[in-house]
């Protein structure tokens, strides 16, 4: 079946959202997800979004993209980390407008809370920049962007997974889509594509991400030959309820919660005397491995599950009720405790990807260090990389990029589908790009697909995790590779064509290995520590050898990576001390 | 230890009637329940068809009906439904809507009731790069309905829509509504009327609080329906009309 639209958006989380409203006031435009639109995983951002709204204390947009700046340990294009900062302020008056219920100053403006990495005055203290409504921001952006789509009738189809997108001569002319409810192929003829797919921390064993955070969009251009930039930087929060990785959102520390180890220590003084709790997340996680691999975590034993403690029981029960109240209704339903009373169990967990798409600051692919596009390609949300998070996101900063970058890349598209004429679809690329699943339907037998996720998520947890070492990680290499070649062997054993969940896991195990693979060799290559990028056998930041970006091009069984440069033209690197 | 799990399968282009299948599994007493119906559908059984996302009970894919009560899969520890080996789980799709293939439904009502209901902020007056203001006890008012996640539960829990009205709008589109109702930013009372006040909008509720008790979010569902009963009373009491005030 064939479909024709002007922009076709991929993804129904805040970007994909915010693109379609802008996109859709000119151009006939459609939505595909794999999901049912209020199911997208923005709905689990927690804490805030940050602008300096200035509503509390005295605060500037120069301060708030400084701060990206260095909390991205100087990778962030600086200009963009500008815009990100600017328009954030606008941004959070529009959401307000649209009718998002923030909580309120008792003068009724919104009001404003501390996050990690979040200062005033380059660095000074920390600056209450977080606008948010109680712990469930992300949730709240969701449903208001939600239900700007249905006043303005934004067309969605959902549950279609995305399957390939036509690239020919650096020229997109579509996309394939399988439905599931029908197992029907259909491909998407348009002016314009906007991938905005979201995360992909199923990369990992122990993550805060969704079951459906499997980068359909980066892998499926990358095996279109669109590099993937900076893929070696994936942030691992600090605060995931033990074993299970759910977050606990920074903003516990954010209203004072503390972190402490087996001795009741308050550790961060060590690693971060003037930001303490509140410095940025890729230090707070390598601070909580350094106190359990030196045996101060509360088991004591050294091991993969041992935890560290999240103070809050002295913020009181009117606090966590006003301010926290879905953290506190986590640590009920998942570990029978009351945070007003105990502190919770907590370790690292894999949060969110600062690399992917690489974009320019108007959304389109850009896929060399010359800037060039691909004609009619947009990417946005998570699944790009603009890059505003250089080597590691500031909280509430996720939140700030999809708005900001959603939106300008719907104003970039309704500009371009009005000058713009349909493309034409290359036969010979929509039938290549049916092709895998035609195979997979037609294969019985071969390797369960199950053994091969688990392995892929233990060795990148222990390989490509926190803290990484050359040997480690050509190991993680060489065992990606064999998994890929094992993946290749796999067969449907749900022959049903309605409803076949099956067939649509093991296409997104297909995306996660081909991440896995990018991300594993990204991070093999770049020898430095930088950011979420942490190297034991290369412990320094090395800004003469290293200060660029990574692009990282998939070509079947081989990875080729070269550099982007950072504009740097407004700070000039320094030190990163919190 | 060990559990039974019996689970009702259906697939309609394959199965004339519904029947339920059981499968013995290994759970651990703090899994959620998602996760042990995970590994069962990737490790044993993966013909089975269920609908999942954040695992944490925020983005409303996995309802269903666990031992004859609405909840959702990943918000259900196995401790809490299971006492022991053997221990039997029973799980069943949600109810009042059709059943697309096992634990999956069609929720195409349900989310065309919500959509009937206008939710979102309707005000026209124009406001300039700064938020309109609203005081901490106003926002209050209405906090309470923005916790929802539109998973459905309440709709198929609700003994009204089972047995008496199926063509009920259900107590989530009212929830929805109350949320714009509640607001002080929103103008949006009048043009919502149609759509609350009449004999398939907020009447058929006659106070189950099988909705209160299902939802996964603690959200006042029924008083919530009631709040909205009574603004549209009290909206028609200095017009002396009281026509459809009653269910009916």
């Amino acid at each position: 079946m064939i479909h024709e639209f002007d922009v076709v958006v991929v993804g129904a989380g805040g970007a994909g959202l915010y693109c379609a409203l802008e996109a859709g006031r000119k151009a006939r435009t459609a939505v595909i997800s794999k999901l049912y639109p209020v199911r997208s995983h923005t709905g689990a951002a927690q804490g805030g979004i940050g602008a300096a709204l200035g509503n509390v204390e005295e605060d500037r947009a120069e301060w708030h993209a400084f701060d990206t700046v260095k909390g991205g340990d100087y990778l962030a294009d600086q200009k963009a980390a500008t815009l990100l900062a600017d328009e954030a302020i606008g941004a959070v008056y529009h959401l307000e407008n649209l009718g998002l219920p923030f909580n309120r100053t008792p003068d009724g403006r919104i009001d404003q809370r501390r996050f990690g990495g979040h200062t005033r005055n380059f660095g000074e203290a920390p600056v209450r920049r977080a606008c948010y409504a109680a712990d469930r921001t992300g949730h709240m952006i969701l449903q208001t962007l939600f239900q700007q789509c249905i006043k303005h009738d934004v067309a969605f189809h959902d549950e279609f997974q995305l399957v390939d997108v036509f690239i020919e001569n650096n020229r997109c002319s579509g996309l394939a889509a399988v439905e599931l409810a029908t197992g029907d192929l259909h491909v998407f003829r348009a002016k314009a594509v906007l991938l905005a797919t979201g995360g992909f921390g199923r990369l990992f064993r122990i993550t805060s991400n969704a079951y459906a955070n499997t980068g359909d969009g980066p892998a499926v251009l990358a095996r279109r030959g669109v590099p993937l930039e900076d893929m070696e930087f994936f942030q691992f929060h600090p605060t995931g309820i033990r074993g299970l990785g759910i977050l606990i959102t920074e903003a516990v520390r954010g209203e004072g919660g503390v972190l402490r180890n087996r001795n009741g220590e308050r550790f961060m003084e060590k690693y971060a005397p003037g930001l303490l709790d509140l410095a940025p997340r890729d230090m707070i996680s390598r601070a909580i491995l350094t106190e359990i691999g030196e045996g101060r975590g509360v088991k004591g034993d050294r091991s993969a599950d041992d935890y560290v403690l999240l103070d809050a029981s002295h913020l009181g029960k009117d606090v966590i009720a006003a301010k926290l109240p879905e953290i506190s209704d986590f640590c009920r339903t998942y570990l029978g405790i009351d945070p007003a009373a105990e502190p919770i169990p907590v370790q690292p967990t894999a949060h969110y990807a600062m690399g992917g798409i690489p974009t320019d600051d108007r959304g389109r692919v850009a896929v060399d260090d010359k800037g060039t596009i691909i004609e009619g390609l947009y990417a946005a949300g998570e699944c790009a990389c603009v890059s505003v998070h250089g080597a590691n996101r500031l909280g509430t900063n996720s939140l700030v990029d999809l708005v900001v970058f959603g939106r300008r890349a719907g104003l970039d598209i309704s500009g371009y589908v009005g000058q713009a004429g349909l493309p034409d679809l290359p036969r010979d690329l929509v039938d290549k790009g049916l092709e895998p699943i035609a195979r997979l339907r037609e294969r019985t037998g071969g390797p369960a697909p199950e053994p091969l996720r688990e392995k892929m998520q233990d060795l990148m947890m222990q390989k490509v995790g926190i803290f990484r070492r050359g040997k480690d990680m050509a190991e993680a290499v060489g065992e990606i590779e064999e998994l890929r070649g094992h993946y290749r062997e796999i067969g449907l054993l749900d022959r049903g064509r309605e409803f076949n969940t099956s067939l649509l896991e093991i296409l997104e195990l297909g995306n996660l290995l081909d991440l896995a693979y990018l991300t594993a060799c990204s991070a093999l290559r770049r020898r430095e520590s930088r950011g979420a990028h942490a190297r034991e056998d290369f412990p320094g930041r090395d800004d003469a050898a290293w200060l660029k970006h990574s692009l990282a091009r998939l070509d079947g069984d081989r990875v080729e990576i070269g550099d982007k440069h950072v504009d740097i033209s407004i700070w000039p690197p320094k030190p990163r001390k919190y | 230890m060990k559990i039974i799990l019996e689970i009702q399968r259906f697939n309609p282009k394959k199965n004339q009637f519904p029947y339920f299948q059981r499968y013995e599994i290994g759970a651990e007493p703090n899994d959620r329940l998602l996760d042990v119906l995970m590994r069962l559908q990737r490790t044993v059984d993966p013909t089975l068809g269920l609908r999942k996302s954040c695992a944490h009970g925020i983005c409303g894919s996995d309802a269903m009906v666990i031992d004859g009560h609405e909840r959702l899969a990943c918000k259900t520890l196995v401790k809490e439904v299971a006492s022991g080996d053997g221990a039997v789980v029973r799980i069943e799709p949600l109810r009042t809507m059709p059943v697309q293939r096992d634990l999956m439904v069609d929720q195409g009502s349900f989310f065309a009731h919500y959509r009937k209901v206008k939710p979102y902020l309707i005000n026209s007056e124009e406001v300039r790069e700064k938020e309109r203001l609203q005081s901490p006890e106003e926002r209050a008012r209405f906090d309470d309905a923005t916790k929802c996640i539109l998973c459905a539960a309440c709709y198929s829990a609700c003994p009204v829509r089972q047995k008496t009205n199926a063509a009920y709008i259900g107590p989530a589109a009212i929830v929805q509504a109350s949320r714009f109702i509640e607001d002080g930013r929103d103008r949006g009372f009048e043009e919502r009327l149609p759509d609350l006040d009449f004999s398939d909008g907020v009447w058929p509720c006659v106070n189950f609080f099988e909705c209160t008790r299902v939802c996964p979010r603690s959200i006042k569902v029924t008083y919530l329906i009631n709040l909205t009963k009574r603004r549209i009373t009290d909206y028609r009491k200095p017009k002396g009309d009281n026509s459809r005030a009653k269910p009916g």
